[in-house]
């Protein structure tokens, strides 16, 4: 068919957008991936091995070592070595130095790492593109910064590194999640043993890559791959110093309970359920896409999610009928076609727990809607989805859901919402929209939450400083404050 | 008569705008949607000359490339609308009689609009009586930037009347009103007021349309059909002449107003030079390569 008459069939239909899909030629996945200890790729004292595939179509990916309690042992010994005979001991701009250029070499391969983030872990090539890996790329630049710089960090005071940090990082920002935790560690001297989520283990392997070809010292990244036990096993590994956690709040409370009374310092960064406030003066369009960005980013896999909305009553039905249209309008399909809004649910087991909640939701009285998109068939996936007709006593309001699903309740005075925004076990972020200047800062000093975003959410940025209150988290990652989970602080005399 | 006052109190946030308008600009268009944009495009823009040098000879020769865009290559659709200085009317709709193809006509002391209310219904009968299908308003902005919302919603209502049937797009030169909640209260006074059709500039001035002004003024059309069930078009004005940003804006009016608005009835570009680079985009699209500029006629 030429082109004339392709368009001319085309004129009398409504125009969609045909596929553009980012080619994945010239990335590179090996078959196995084995264990990233003392600087080399070596085979898993365990031999045991599983598979990380992808979630929009099923297939398997790679097979990945699976480390067993040697594994863990060696990883650590590893680290401890390169700490104490090597890291703790380079002049701190040597540190600068290999940070920079594990930077660089982010920056260089952006293309191969976002696509393999989106295949991987099914999240759009958009959001992967745009966002995980030039802000992975970012933490490390900050930080590098930093690395000679300490004494200016903390005035007057001595900060000194601690050790070996074991490092568990869960699956919805695989790469960001990994520069998080180790640009502050090496910064501060600390050397690192990481543990990458179960079923997106991939690019941290391609990390482990970068950091051979940015010839860091052997030992100061160990990157162990795993599940569960790994991680249980790093935490209790003796040897360990330090130990960083992004995940659940309820593996988080076992850490804690398993590293009461030793000498290991811990930093948490939990669940969330955070409260995002539309007031009636505010930009009632803005409002919506804020709205749509706060729940269905990363298919609302964000331990920051605005995940309940509170909207002023007068203007509830408008924004309700607003999100409605802008919900019908997202692209819902394959990770890597660059149209795509909303891409795969991570894993069959997180699907399996979004549509539990689906199910108690409806169950409790709950009102569904759900946009109008056709599923595939092969894959995970979840349309995105608003509840109303709910309360602070419904379960959906109560409990981090970790996927594209909206609590909408209405509210009639400041005082009553931000009564309501405290209301939950949890403390890690916020957002307020209001035309009204004062009224960001009436509303957000009293929302005991880490970060509050005014008139946007979910924006991030590494001099930012992000953690949360209550049982969304210990200790801050970003910014000046990112740096003192890293660090012993004494008195300079 | 309402106060539009009370009314209208629409925010825009600035910089929540421009975030959502990089979101729509980064869709990427590609093989046989994006053909088929091309095509739409050409059929839905008018086709511009307002110069104060423009003669017979030069409306003829436009009327002329308006229904002849590239006659080497067959069935590509012809322009909605070629528009015109109101003394130019007459000769535009002459040339034009054997086609579809619309004659538009500013009026109302365009483009400062800066003339009395009786002048401004004159030169709308005026035009009308030349021939003008389309009539392309100016608002008084030095009355509603003074506050005189009533001032300028009686004469778009004015003009209206004397309108008829006669398709009316209302300019609001945005370029002058500054901010986006200006742009939105005009938007919406003007269809209030009887606009069949929202236009961002007149060209004459340096700011034209911008992306966010666009994007305001499609949320203030979709809004206004939730709310009456009339559908307004909208015609971004001045600095669109690459295809790729023609594009863009029929992604902004897709996912705004839905594909019901993706007909020259309803949404129109404003631009003296965009046809000649769609053109060159379609031939790219079939045979691969750009031609030279010098194979399109430049009338």
């Amino acid at each position: 068919m030429s082109e004339n008459s392709k368009a001319k069939k085309n004129s009398s239909m409504s125009w969609k957008y045909s596929n553009a899909l980012e080619s994945i030629e010239h990335i590179s996945i090996s078959p196995v991936y084995k264990l990233f200890i003392g600087g080399k790729f070596v085979n898993p004292i365990s031999k045991k091995y599983f598979h990380s595939s992808n979630p929009a179509n099923e297939k398997k990916l790679a097979k990945i070592a699976l480390a067993g309690k040697s594994d863990v042992n060696k990883a650590v010994l590893a680290a401890k070595s390169a700490y104490d005979n090597i890291w703790e001991k380079i002049d701190p701009k040597e540190r600068g130095k290999y940070l920079f250029r594990i930077a660089r070499l982010i920056q260089e391969k952006s293309r191969e790492l976002a696509i393999i983030e989106s295949l991987d872990g099914g999240k759009p090539i958009r959001e992967s593109r745009d966002i995980d890996i030039p802000l992975a790329a970012a933490h490390f630049f900050y930080y590098a910064g930093w690395a000679d710089k300490l004494d200016y960090a903390f005035p007057g005071r001595k900060a000194s590194s601690i050790g070996v940090a074991g490092q568990i990082i869960p699956w919805n920002f695989p790469l960001l999640m990994a520069a998080w935790k180790i640009a502050p560690a090496l910064a501060s001297g600390n050397t690192v043993v990481l543990k990458p989520a179960e079923s997106t283990p991939l690019t941290a392997l391609k990390l482990a890559e970068i950091i051979q070809e940015a010839d860091l010292p052997a030992g100061v990244v160990n990157i162990i791959t795993g599940d569960g036990t790994t991680g249980e096993l790093l935490v209790n590994n003796p040897n360990v110093d330090k130990i960083a956690f992004t995940g659940s709040t309820k593996v988080g409370k076992m850490i804690i309970n398993s590293l009461a009374a030793t000498k290991k310092k811990y930093s948490l960064e939990l669940g969330g359920k955070a409260a995002n406030i539309i007031c009636e003066d505010a930009a009632i369009d803005q409002a919506v896409e804020g709205i749509i960005n706060s729940i269905f980013f990363n298919q609302g896999h964000v331990c920051c999610a605005g995940s309940r909305l509170y909207v002023q009553e007068s203007i509830s039905n408008q924004i309700i009928s607003k999100l409605h249209s802008r919900m019908d309008h997202l692209i819902l399909g394959d990770p890597l076609d660059k149209n795509t809004d909303i891409g795969a649910i991570n894993s069959k087991a997180q699907l399996k727990r979004i549509k539990m909640y689906l199910d108690i939701g409806k169950k409790d009285g709950g009102e569904i809607y759900q946009s109008k998109h056709s599923i595939p068939k092969k894959g995970y996936w979840c349309a995105p989805t608003l509840f109303t007709d709910i309360s602070q006593s419904h379960r959906i309001v109560q409990e981090e859901i970790f996927g594209p699903v909206l609590a909408i309740q209405s509210f009639r005075t400041i005082d009553e919402v931000i009564a309501k925004a405290n209301n939950s076990p949890y403390g890690l972020s916020g957002g307020v929209w209001t035309d009204k200047g004062s009224k960001i800062f009436q509303v957000s000093k009293k929302i005991r939450a880490g970060v509050i975003w005014a008139n946007t959410f979910n924006k991030f940025d590494p001099t930012s400083p992000f953690g949360g209150y209550k049982e969304s988290g210990i200790g801050r990652e970003g910014g000046l404050e990112g740096l003192s989970p890293y660090v012993n602080i004494v008195n300079r005399n | 008569m309402i106060n539009p006052i009370m009314v209208y109190n629409n925010r825009i946030d600035q910089v929540g705008c421009s975030e959502r308008v990089n979101r729509i600009f980064s869709r990427s268009i590609k093989t046989e949607s994006k053909i088929w944009a091309l095509y739409k495009i050409l059929s839905m823009i008018d086709l511009t000359t307002l110069e104060g040098s423009d003669s017979p000879g030069k409306v003829k020769q436009l009327c002329y490339k308006a229904s002849h865009l590239h006659d080497q290559y067959p069935k590509l659709p012809q322009v909605a609308a070629i528009c015109v200085y109101p003394s130019m009317v007459s000769i535009a709709h002459k040339s034009l009689k054997s086609t579809n193809i619309k004659t538009a006509s500013v009026a109302t002391g365009f483009p400062s609009g800066m003339t009395n209310c009786k002048a401004k219904l004159d030169e709308v009968r005026y035009v009308i009586d030349e021939g003008a299908e389309e009539v392309d308003m100016v608002i008084s902005r030095g009355h509603f930037l003074s506050g005189e919302l009533n001032y300028v919603s009686d004469e778009i209502a004015q003009v209206k009347t004397a309108c008829g049937k006669v398709k009316l797009k209302v300019i609001l030169e945005t370029g002058e009103l500054n901010t986006l909640d200006n742009v939105r209260m005009a938007s919406d006074l003007a269809m209030e007021s009887g606009a069949d059709f929202i236009k961002t500039s007149t060209g004459k001035i340096s700011e034209s349309a911008t992306p966010t002004v666009v994007l305001t003024m499609l949320e203030a059309i979709r809004d206004y059909y939730n709310k009456t069930g009339k559908k307004i078009g909208m015609k971004p004005a001045g600095g669109i002449s690459k295809s790729k940003l023609a594009i863009q804006y029929l992604v902004m009016v897709k996912e705004t107003l839905g594909n019901d608005w993706l007909t020259p009835n309803l949404f129109r570009f404003g631009a003296s030079s965009l046809a000649n680079d769609v053109l060159m985009q379609i031939i790219k699209q079939n045979k691969g390569n750009y031609q030279s500029s010098n194979y399109f006629s430049l009338d």
